[in-house]
């Protein structure tokens, strides 16, 4: 384009970097309440049928391990940390701040996701994947059915955001180890993070009403 | 379509498929668009008149039920997905807003052009899944009709479906983000044209509805797939919630297609009346009230479904009160043409088209919204004659009157007028022609979706495949005029309706740029009649 101006980093339809700093992030915010909408459907199905079919759905809230998920909402607060240590070490302009914050944010995502696996392995060994394996040893197997089917689809669109969100911050160390942000242009960073602590807002959400609610 | 003065625009500042598979200019990718949804659109028309040919006659001589619950399941479901909903957005909003707000793109290109290519993903699954066998749920893939009781392409449709919402939803956070941050110096919130509010409260809509419908359907695919029991009564699921999740989006979407098109008829009528809008801030408020009732007002699909009888009394009370940011509009135009020096060309008649059915079709949502008369009417052609009043005699003609008043500025030529009223004219008469007898039909009690009825309902079914013969003939005209003018007609002015708006101050088709330099605004939207100093 032909008005592409001094500072590579504006793209061609913004003024300056301020409107493109104000569009980003706005699209960003945007895009995290469509999320949230999409989350509430699930949240909906959620409550509808814990309300319908609550001993059911205790019942079946006890085959999950609470531990591991406090565990892992543990790692997941620690992510969000150094989330957003990262984006405050690009805002200061310090490299090797951000890369380290990044590369921790990424490790603590991996580790929460490698827990969420094990776990979906123990749930295929004891027969608790919906479908026509489904064993449940208690009354009302149908509901205590569809309590693990939203807990598989809650918590597996959740885990999907944590790998496209691992592969985005990703791109943003390789960025940032490269030099591509500074203490005037480090937006990327900053909307990464605010991805990143949604997703982690999901989870705990999804925490309690999943594992802890009508624990005794 | 070789310009005679060789002036650089954005049609010919690059040549090849590369440059426009792989544009970011939102002209260029507004056009891909139009070329999209107008396949998309003749193959929905096909369909109807599939359908009107085997309502001819009272028997079911021409297809059979199950092809017939294919043919309308498909003609919903390409019409309101793949034409209805991107049609004025996708194509207008997207080659209008930059130009409107004085910007020189919209604020991410490469989104723009990703929504596109996600909507043809969408479309190709879904083509698919119709030259496979097709798919019978009705569009509303109503649970267990979409689950358990049918066999047929459910699950392509569906893919096809949840994937194109995403280019609605990009589209939507687009706008919303250009809107706020790329408007020109002097372009305040009060000062933006009605078009630009009409597609914020649209934009709204499709970014908090859309991902709700995504999900839904995301739901009863894994159903399908791994035979779950979400939605099914006999494993514990309720299919009321489906409905309930269904018409959240559905119902908000038939805003998403409406509002755009009101936001078409603000700019004609200002332009073809000479005058100032009547009630600017009340027409760019009942934009953003019709969006956000339109949220609140979904339980009156499902009077019939088992509803408390509390909840369908608050449901049908608040769907009265979305008449009355509409009747705001419409008196407001009206009183726009009020003592306004009115010319009668293509789009002033589409426009005008627009009220007057939009009104009919208002009204007899009324009805529905009526606890009783709702029951009696329910799943009759009341109801196919009403959303078609709003969907086709509304959006559809809207859309048609931007074609027509936008068209010199995208092309930069100029169609023949006299043809074109014409065509108006066939739309109008064969449209009523087409869905006033089913007001009728459905009152008498023809139920919606057969492909039989008793012989007594024939002489009405007859009138309307004839009127819907005129109706396609008033849709294949402006197809060839239109394409007719790119090679013959005469080169278009930049502001060849002498409109106020920025889109009119830049040369027709516009440079790439958009504007040489970036304009700023000293005054209100529609400031008629213009000074002669003033016109280009």
């Amino acid at each position: 384009m032909s008005n592409v101006a001094a500072h590579s980093h504006v793209a061609h339809q913004f003024d300056d970097a301020a409107q493109q700093r104000r569009a980003v992030t706005l699209g960003m915010w945007v895009f995290l309440v469509t999320e949230l909408m999409m989350f509430g459907g699930l949240f909906t199905a959620y409550v509808l049928y814990r309300s319908s079919f609550p001993d059911a759905f205790a019942a079946a809230s006890h085959h999950l391990d609470a531990t591991l998920g406090a565990a892992n909402t543990l790692v997941l607060l620690g992510s969000s940390l150094t989330m957003a240590l990262a984006v405050r070490s690009s805002q200061l302009g310090s490299r090797g701040g951000t890369v380290a914050g990044l590369l921790a944010t990424i490790v603590l995502g991996c580790a929460f996701l490698g827990v969420k696996a094990y776990e979906y392995a123990h749930k295929f060994e004891e027969g608790l994947v919906p479908g026509p394996h489904f064993h449940f040893p208690g009354a009302e197997a149908n509901h205590a059915e569809l309590f693990f089917s939203l807990y598989f689809a809650m918590t597996g669109l959740h885990a999907l955001h944590m790998v496209v969100g691992a592969g985005v911050l990703a791109v943003l160390t390789v960025m940032a180890a490269r030099g591509r942000f500074s203490a005037d242009y480090h937006n990327p960073v900053e909307i990464g993070g605010l991805y990143w602590h949604f997703v982690d807002i999901v989870w705990i959400y999804l925490f309690p009403l999943l594992y802890l609610l009508g624990r005794h | 379509m070789e310009p005679t003065d060789k002036r650089k625009h954005y049609l010919n500042a690059d040549y090849g498929i590369r440059s426009w598979l792989l544009t970011l200019d939102h002209k260029r990718i507004a056009l891909l668009y139009l070329i999209s949804i107008t396949l998309m659109f003749l193959l929905g028309s096909l369909f109807a008149v599939l359908i009107r040919l085997e309502l001819l006659t009272p028997a079911g001589d021409f297809v059979q039920a199950d092809t017939y619950n294919k043919l309308f399941t498909m003609h919903g479901i390409v019409m309101i997905f793949f034409f209805l909903v991107p049609s004025i957005p996708a194509v207008f909003g997207n080659f209008l807003l930059p130009l409107m707000i004085g910007a020189r793109d919209l604020a991410f290109p490469r989104l723009n052009l990703m929504s596109w290519y996600v909507y043809m993903v969408g479309a190709a699954f879904t083509m698919w899944a119709v030259l496979t066998g097709g798919v019978d749920t009705g569009w509303t893939f109503y649970t267990p009709y979409s689950t358990t009781a049918s066999h047929s392409n459910v699950m392509a449709t569906a893919i096809g479906i949840f994937i194109t919402g995403f280019s609605s939803i990009l589209t939507g956070l687009n706008f919303i983000v250009t809107i706020h941050t790329m408007r020109a110096p002097g372009l305040t919130w009060f000062r933006l044209p009605l078009f630009v509010w009409a597609h914020y409260a649209t934009s709204l809509i499709m970014i908090l509805g859309t991902p709700v419908i995504a999900i839904t359907i995301f739901l009863v695919g894994v159903e399908r797939a791994f035979h779950l029991g979400i939605f099914d009564p006999a494993l514990g699921g309720d299919p009321i919630l489906f409905q309930h999740l269904f018409w959240f989006y559905s119902h908000p979407a038939v805003y998403i297609m409406i509002l755009p098109s009101m936001g078409v008829v603000s700019e004609i009528i200002t332009c073809f009346a000479r005058r100032r809008i009547f009630g600017y801030g009340f027409i760019a408020a009942s934009s953003l009230a019709i969006a956000i009732f339109g949220f609140l007002v979904w339980g009156h699909h499902m009077f019939t479904s088992t509803q408390s009888v509390y909840a369908a009394l608050i449901f049908s009370v608040l769907s009265f009160a979305v008449a009355i940011p509409s009747a705001v509009k419409v008196f407001n135009w009206t009183a726009t043409l009020y003592g306004g020096s009115i010319s009668f060309q293509a789009p002033m008649l589409f426009a005008l088209g627009f009220i007057g059915l939009f009104t009919i079709g208002g009204l007899t949502g009324l009805f529905l919204a009526a606890l009783g008369l709702d029951v009696h009417v329910h799943d009759t052609y009341f109801v196919v004659a009403h959303f078609h009043y709003i969907m086709v005699g509304g959006a559809l003609m809207g859309y048609l009157g931007a074609v027509h008043f936008w068209w010199p500025k995208i092309t930069g030529r100029m169609y023949s007028e006299w043809a074109a009223r014409v065509s108006a004219v066939l739309v109008f008469v064969g449209f009523n022609l087409t869905f006033f007898p089913q007001f009728v039909l459905g009152y008498l009690g023809m139920p919606r979706r057969y492909h039989a009825y008793p012989d007594e309902f024939q002489v009405l079914n007859v009138m309307s495949t004839t009127g819907a013969s005129i109706l396609g003939v008033g849709y294949m005209v402006p197809l060839c005029y239109l394409i007719w003018s790119l090679w013959r007609g005469a080169v278009a002015a930049p502001n060849p309706w002498r409109a106020t708006g920025l889109e009119w101050q830049t040369p027709s088709p516009p440079p790439t740029e958009n504007f040489a330099r970036t304009p700023v605004v000293t005054e209100e939207a529609y400031a008629y009649p213009l000074k002669e100093a003033e016109l280009v």
